[in-house]
């Protein structure tokens, strides 16, 4: 899960690590009296807003108010301006990149850093890249930091600062659980200070019960997929025509893919977990129905989930909502002829394979 | 012998109480695992099946040797209850536990593997040793059958479809290991071909990958250097979008990392076929 740049901001706040003045604008009245000029950024979890014109700077009261204006309730590649941060412009010398994320392989902390930041790092020379993973048992010491600044060539009194940051960032990365925290560009100033100009913090969705000051509402997640989250189903969106229903995640995605290689077009992606509850499987069928399918593709692998649970839960799925959509139904495993029996009687569609289920849902679905 | 659990394995049950943990315990018994013991903070003193014993503590229930656990206790909890099998000196851990912070699994992978204990999961099906009759986890017991086919996969369900195609092409599966869908998870594709390759009783390997992360190519580097026996592959997630999470933490394409193609590739150029469809896993087979 994503963090806000203001949210990131107050974290390093919290950890000791420099920030510049600001607050948050949410209305025009949160305006304050202009005392220096400052930038107005966009609180938005994209990339490149200055391209996209969500940042702003102002050198005048009028400036600032316009600036505002213009930024809150404006759209930026799609995604709504609640919040912009209000900010010291500040005077730049350098611009440097720091950050600490989870490198899969290893199972570790993975510090990267350079002297060049302000852009994405994929585009910095390699050769100009530090990166370094941290043993978790040792955990961060000065060591690896020294190695960074003799890396990075930098002068003593900044090396030193750079030092300080990177403990406070490694601090963070564990007591935050993040997945990454990034500073680009972290800033040398006029006075020759360190300051964090941007935050990137990507928090571990699973940690959220002991971080609830994090629960931010995703805006990458579409309504329907909020609400279908809120009630426990792992529910993607997609923009196909036949809405899938499936248990467990992996093979969710292979039916996916069976049904993208068959040229259908799925609508959706609908884990139930390892549920063996009938009424967990008709309650799912709400957001199949909310995302309007032209046909509707079950398919089941019983094992924890049982065939005859399922098989009850579409048909009761099918009368309480009132589905006119051609529904097909793979069962195979524990009690897939109860279960297909069961669906024989409601008038569903069954198969045992799941390529016969593909197929024939494709077909009665037709093209576009 | 399977790989990683034998006749000799012994098995405890940490949190044999609960709904996920009673029910798989039971499955697992009827499977032939050796369950000596279970804990539970509430029902200590009770029999769990009236057989297995029920203790309050891992310490506990030393006294019944076990040399490997299941834990099957809430998220928040599953760092504690490993951290107390390893301060015991289990041999085998295996998170069963969906949803476990990672910073929570990189605790306990280090500390795992500075005393030599093998981590399997968090969030996966678990380890099933076929002929030795020892499965430790969640797979459904009535797909296998004796062979010489050993199966990796990072998920669950869509292990038992291949599990399940296998068996019924009249093949068999000697050790069948879910690595788990999570962004840390204990044991990786090249831990356990390492195994396969020395195991007697596997002459033939399926990976089952997905979407998301470097493990695959990877595997399909080390396939290449070391690995005499066949190996077949299923990739997952070829339609994903990039940058939506398909219901794994794991399982997610970033900034063109982790793609269906790039592993797909990987493993035909170290010579090991991927096939189209979950079914289609035993036609590469010998």
């Amino acid at each position: 899960m994503n963090l806000y740049e203001y949210m990131g901001k107050d974290v390093f706040r919290k950890h000791g690590i420099p920030v510049p003045d600001g607050y948050v604008v949410e209305q025009e009245s949160d305006i304050r009296p202009f005392q220096k000029p400052v930038v107005i950024k966009s609180q938005i979890l994209l990339g490149g807003r200055g391209k996209s014109g969500g940042i702003k700077f102002a050198k005048s009261e009028q400036e600032l108010k316009d600036g505002v204006k213009q930024l809150l309730g404006s759209k930026i590649r799609d995604l709504a301006v609640t919040k912009v941060l209000v900010e010291e412009m500040l005077d730049i010398k350098k611009e440097m990149y720091v950050s600490i994320a989870l490198d899969r392989t290893s199972k570790s902390p993975i510090l990267i850093c350079s002297a060049e930041g302000g852009v994405e790092i994929e585009s910095v020379d390699h050769d100009k890249i530090f990166t370094r993973i941290i043993d978790p048992l040792l955990g961060y010491s000065q060591f690896i930091g020294r190695d960074a600044v003799n890396f990075m060539k930098l002068d003593p009194e900044i090396g030193k600062q750079f030092i300080s940051i990177l403990a406070k960032l490694y601090e963070i990365f564990n007591q935050e659980d993040c997945e990454l925290v990034e500073i680009n560009p972290l800033m040398i100033v006029g006075n020759g200070k360190l300051v964090a100009a941007d935050s990137k913090m990507v928090i571990d969705s699973d940690s959220l019960f002991r971080h609830r000051e994090f629960e931010v509402i995703d805006p990458e997640k579409t309504p329907l997929e909020l609400e279908a989250n809120s009630k426990g189903y792992s529910f993607i969106e997609l923009d196909g025509n036949i809405g899938v229903i499936a248990n467990g995640a992996g093979l969710t995605m292979a039916t996916l893919d069976a049904l993208t290689l068959h040229k259908g077009k799925p609508r959706n992606f609908l884990d139930l977990g390892g549920t063996d509850n009938s009424e967990t499987v008709a309650a799912s069928f709400e957001f199949i129905m909310k995302a309007k399918p032209k046909s509707i593709l079950v398919n089941i692998f019983g094992g924890i989930t049982k065939c005859d649970t399922v098989a009850n839960g579409i048909a009761m799925a099918k009368t309480r909502f009132d589905i006119r959509q051609p529904i097909v139904v793979r069962l195979s495993g524990i009690r897939d002829e109860e279960g297909r029996k069961i669906l024989k009687d409601a008038g569903i569609d069954s198969f045992p394979s799941m390529m016969e289920a593909v197929e024939r849902v494709v077909k009665i679905t037709g093209g576009n | 012998m399977s790989v990683f659990v034998d006749r000799n394995t012994r098995v405890v049950v940490q949190g044999i109480t609960g709904k996920q943990g009673s029910f798989h315990a039971g499955e697992m018994l009827a499977f032939g695992t050796n369950i000596v013991a279970g804990t539970s903070p509430t029902k200590a003193g009770t029999k769990f099946n009236d057989k297995v014993p029920v203790v309050s503590s891992l310490r506990e229930a030393m006294q019944y040797e076990p040399n490997a656990t299941m834990i099957s206790v809430a998220a928040p909890y599953v760092k504690d209850a490993a951290f107390e099998a390893i301060d015991a000196g289990i041999k085998l851990l295996y998170i069963l536990t969906e949803h476990v912070p990672f910073h929570d699994s990189m605790d306990i992978y280090h500390n795992a593997k500075r005393k030599g204990i093998v981590m399997l999961g968090p969030n996966g099906p678990g380890i099933t040793g076929v002929a030795s009759q020892c499965k430790i986890g969640i797979m459904p017991g009535k797909i296998f059958r004796k062979g010489n086919v050993a199966v990796a996969s990072r998920s669950g369900t869509l292990t038992y479809e291949i599990v399940d195609a296998v068996t019924k092409s009249g093949r068999g599966e000697s050790t069948v290991i879910g690595l788990g869908g999570d962004p840390v998870v204990g044991l990786n594709y090249i831990d356990v071909l390492q195994q396969f390759e020395k195991d007697p009783e596997t002459e033939q390997i399926v990976l089952v990958g997905e979407i998301g992360g470097s493990n695959e190519e990877l595997a399909a580097a080390y396939i290449k250097k070391h690995v005499k026996k066949k190996v077949v592959a299923y990739i997952t997630g070829r339609s994903a979008p990039p940058g939506k999470r398909m219901g794994h933490a794991g399982a997610i394409i970033e900034k063109g990392v982790g793609t269906a193609e790039s592993k797909i590739k990987a493993f035909n150029e170290a010579g090991v076929k991927v096939a189209d469809y979950p079914i289609n896993v035993p036609d590469l087979l010998e």
